[in-house]
């Protein structure tokens, strides 16, 4: 499986000369087995200098667990072994040994302290090293400041990390990292390895440009990146190769020139998908379930907007053009705002009077995007977190019946293809994708007559992306009103009826019919945006 | 976003060991310090007489235990519980012997005087939002002033008689009903966080106050009441303690406070492990108090039964923590 050096993509002027062909980070027959179930089986790759490295694999495929053995976190089996720059490094990772060889990581957490400043943030580790009798404000800030005018950012070394805005959070965060591998660099002499765990969620376009941006300029060093992600067609412009693991397995490795977008998603799935294969309604015109009117806070200007019955109604945008804010304040999730809402015949009331407890008993339900903080507990059990809002159901006799609960919870589990399917199980023992379905079986079990979505799939494997697309255009099929908020164009091109475009707190763009594909909306989002983003050329090579 | 691998199924059955035995460790460890101390003073500890008196003594700090856990797991810190304990003895000690009221218009008084406190703790932790920790230190020592005040600093002796019989005097089992009240106690909570919705929402408050926002739970008011609950259960253990005595001190009842916080952790490592529950915190509870009985029968100094408490609770702590193979812990 070993690549062969020559095959390295990468243009030879921007090596370092003399580590050609020495790949900076080499693992071999790398396995990871937990108690009988093998996580990882014999996984070989090279990053070479210079290099982005794509990996890519479905939740559960074990890419989680081979970042977690690169750190160190994991021993890996007896067998494999992981050379840095050709220095064979003893596993289990030792702590501060990746600082050492020149290995940083940014999660997708990013590892950043929200109430610290930015100076305290990228200079973390030389702010609270020993060995100093007081610290040198000055140099400090004098050299947060060259490593953030490096890469052309913008931000007050003095600022609060907590008023970053997410794209910048992202950059601070990769710097530092960088920053770190340079240090590394200047002792070793040799290129150094960032890698980055799913940067580009929470990130816009125009936040994603600017991170490739930095990442090429990272390469353009002579040190590489392992670049992790869902978004098949980022991985595609970003990367020179590419890793696919499947099942713990390996299912291949590309460079970017033999790679397409189906060839990627069958090594990813182990079958192809065909896109699009959730066939929309043919219906073009629906009656008007809920008429939102002046709808506004910090973020959105006055806005009027209203979703069909059986209709789903897609939102986006850019970041921060308020797209993501319509479906909490249409749930009365978010204080001070304003506007009224009109459902159906009935009288129309003012947004600020809604709180999330009436709009439950309105029939709306809203899965939030981030599920850790906002839609499911952790630490509780799945069938407390999946009956969360209908625990009154099952108060009878005086009693909660928990038995009932249970075996409830086991057939909606069953429904939902939630695995593995025990509802005793506390919520964190499921991946990402597994927990998402259990929140959604969460509020379509209630069948609601309007569902709110922020990102519905974030996270969330291409498999498990199909089911929760059926499901949704089962439920719209029969009367259910949805209005989905994703800044994944694709996502929305799939599923939806009709999409509103928002640019800067106003919608600017209605979506529908023939233009209602990945590059129409895309491209809706840039050209209203206008010259003032930065980046107006489509994001796909 | 991590990927969770599938826990094998040898390794499954292995761990469901591990935490049927977490269960009921605690409650082993207790009969094996009864077997120890029954060894090392072969005639006076175990006997009924001994254990009845300890059963009825340490109710009032089973109380103060309990109202602790209600707070806890809704996510906040009650730790005015020995105040308001305190201020609720000497109350009835003002009101009943030097004001001469009725102790039943004495009773009611001071079970409003916790609603009370809970009430102005609430105001400051959920309506100015300033931290619980800091709001009910601050209560505490708010409250250990008003009781000197108004008890001029001295124990007031010659409660109504009426009380004192009700709780040391009448005896089931051999047991004063003290003991008894502390149970039913115990058995309401765990009605509420078993078997009624309220005890989910409780939880759902204390672990996610966003998600139970967003699910439709009036956080605000769970927490409200939970801060009142947690008082007015501190003033009934006041109203125990003071029928225990016979007397109101002013000073002592601040002294149970952190053998109750050692008790509620404690607690929670066992029946339901990684959850604040009732049984666990009252089988907590009269373990330390097996402890320090035997112990200071042995003749054992004072400064032991400290060393025991705080040594228990780290040790019980860890244990169960190292049980649960360095998973993040569910409580604090």
């Amino acid at each position: 499986m070993t690549q062969q050096p020559d095959q390295a993509l990468q243009d030879p002027a921007t090596e370092p000369g003399a580590h050609t062909a020495l790949p900076v980070l080499s693992v071999a027959n790398l396995s990871k087995s937990f108690g009988g179930a093998k996580a990882l089986q014999n996984v070989s790759f090279d990053v070479l200098p210079g290099e982005v490295h794509g990996l890519l694999g479905k939740n559960g495929s074990g890419k989680s667990t081979l970042v977690k053995i690169l750190a160190g976190f994991h021993a890996p089996d007896e067998g494999g072994t992981l050379q840095f720059n050709g220095e064979r490094v003893s596993l289990p990772l030792k702590a501060g040994e990746g600082r050492r060889l020149g290995m940083a990581f940014v999660h997708q957490n990013l590892g950043l302290v929200p109430s610290l400043t930015v100076l305290e943030n990228l200079r973390l580790v030389e702010l609270t090293k020993g060995g100093k009798a007081f610290i040198n404000w000055p140099a400090e800030r004098a050299a947060a400041h060259q490593a953030l005018t490096r890469f052309g950012l913008d931000i007050d070394p003095d600022e609060r990390v907590d008023r970053l805005t997410p794209v910048q959070r992202a950059l601070l965060a990769i710097v530092r990292a960088f920053e770190e591998i340079e240090a590394a660099r200047a002792i070793t002499g040799k290129p150094g390895l960032v890698l980055l765990d799913e940067p580009t969620p929470f990130l816009p376009a125009s936040g994603v440009a600017q991170l490739f941006e930095l990442v090429r300029s990272i390469t353009a060093l002579g040190s590489s990146v392992i670049f992790i992600s869902h978004d098949i067609d980022e991985v595609m412009e970003i990367t020179d190769r590419i890793t696919v693991l499947r099942d713990g397995k390996q299912s291949g490795e590309l460079a970017r020139a033999d790679a397409t977008h189906e060839k990627i998603v069958e090594m990813i799935v182990g079958q192809s998908i065909s896109r699009g294969q959730v066939r929309k309604s043919e219906k073009t015109s629906f009656p008007v379930y809920a008429r939102f009117e002046g709808l506004s806070d910090k973020m959105l200007q006055p806005s009027d907007l209203h979703v069909g019955k059986g209709e789903i109604l897609g939102l986006t945008g850019l970041i921060g053009s308020g797209y993501e804010e319509v479906p909490y304040l249409a749930f009365g999730a978010r204080s001070g705002a304003s506007g009224t809402i009109k459902i159906e015949d009935g009288a129309a009331f003012a947004q600020s009077t809604l709180t999330p407890a009436d709009a439950i008993e309105r029939g709306f339900a809203l899965l939030p995007g981030d599920r850790q903080a906002d839609s499911g507990v952790d630490s509780l059990s799945i069938v407390d977190n999946m009956f969360l809002p209908d625990i009154d159901r099952f108060f009878r006799g005086g009693f909660m019946r928990n038995g009932a609960m249970v075996r409830e919870a086991k057939e909606l589990g069953k429904e939902y293809e939630v695995r593995p399917n025990d509802p005793a199980l506390k919520l964190s023992a499921l991946s990402g994708g597994n927990a998402q379905k259990v929140l959604i079986a969460r509020w379509m079990n209630r069948s609601p007559l309007l569902l709110l979505l922020d990102e519905p799939t974030q996270g969330v494997d291409v498999g498990t992306r199909q089911q929760i697309f059926a499901a949704l255009r089962k439920a719209a099929a029969g009367g259910m009103s949805i209005i989905c908020a994703s800044s994944e164009a694709e996502q929305l091109a799939e599923i939806c009826d009709r999409v509103l475009v928002f640019a800067r707190g106003r919608i600017c763009d209605e979506i529908t019919g023939d233009r209602l594909t990945k590059e129409g909306i895309s491209e809706a989002c840039y050209v209203s945006a206008g010259p003032a983003s930065m980046n107006t050329t489509p994001r796909v090579a | 976003m991590t990927d969770t691998v599938k826990t094998a199924v040898p390794a499954k059955s292995a761990t469901n060991y591990a935490r049927q035995f977490e269960r009921v460790a605690l409650l082993i460890v207790w009969a094996l310090t009864i077997a120890l101390f029954s060894f090392l003073i072969p005639n006076n500890f175990l006997n009924w007489g001994n254990f009845s008196i300890m059963f009825a003594s340490y109710a009032p700090a089973a109380l103060l235990a309990l109202a602790i856990i209600i707070p806890l797991t809704a996510g906040d810190y009650d730790l005015s519980v020995g105040a308001t304990l305190t201020l609720a003895a000497s109350t009835i000690g003002v009101l009943n012997v030097w004001q001469h009221m009725p102790i039943g218009l004495v009773l009611v008084i001071v079970l409003l005087m916790g609603v009370a406190v809970g009430l102005f703790h609430a105001l400051f932790i959920v309506y100015f939002r300033v931290p619980s920790l800091v709001v009910t230190l601050g209560s505490t020592s708010l409250m250990s002033g008003i009781v000197q005040l108004i008890t001029n600093s001295s124990t007031i002796g010659g409660i109504d008689n009426s009380l004192i019989m009700a709780a040391v005097g009448y005896r089931l089992f051999g047991i004063p009903y003290a003991f008894y009240y502390a149970l039913a106690a115990a058995l309401i909570m765990w009605y509420i966080f078993d078997f009624m919705p309220l005890g989910r929402r409780l939880l759902f408050v204390g672990r996610g106050r966003e998600v139970a926002r967003l699910n439709g739970i009036s956080v605000n008011k769970v927490r409200v009441g939970a801060l009142v609950m947690s008082a007015v259960l501190a003033s009934a253990a006041g109203i125990l303690y003071a029928g225990v005595l016979g007397s109101a001190d002013p000073y002592s009842g601040l002294n149970y406070l952190l053998p109750a916080f050692a008790a509620a952790f404690l607690g929670a490592t066992t029946i339901q492990p990684g959850r604040f529950n009732p049984w666990g915190t009252i089988v907590a509870v009269y373990f330390l108090a097996t402890g320090i009985t035997g112990l200071s029968m042995l003749g054992i100094p004072l400064w032991v039964t400290n060393v025991f408490n705080g040594g228990a609770l780290i040790l019980a702590v860890t244990i169960s923590q190292i049980t649960r193979g360095r998973e993040a812990s569910d409580i604090g």
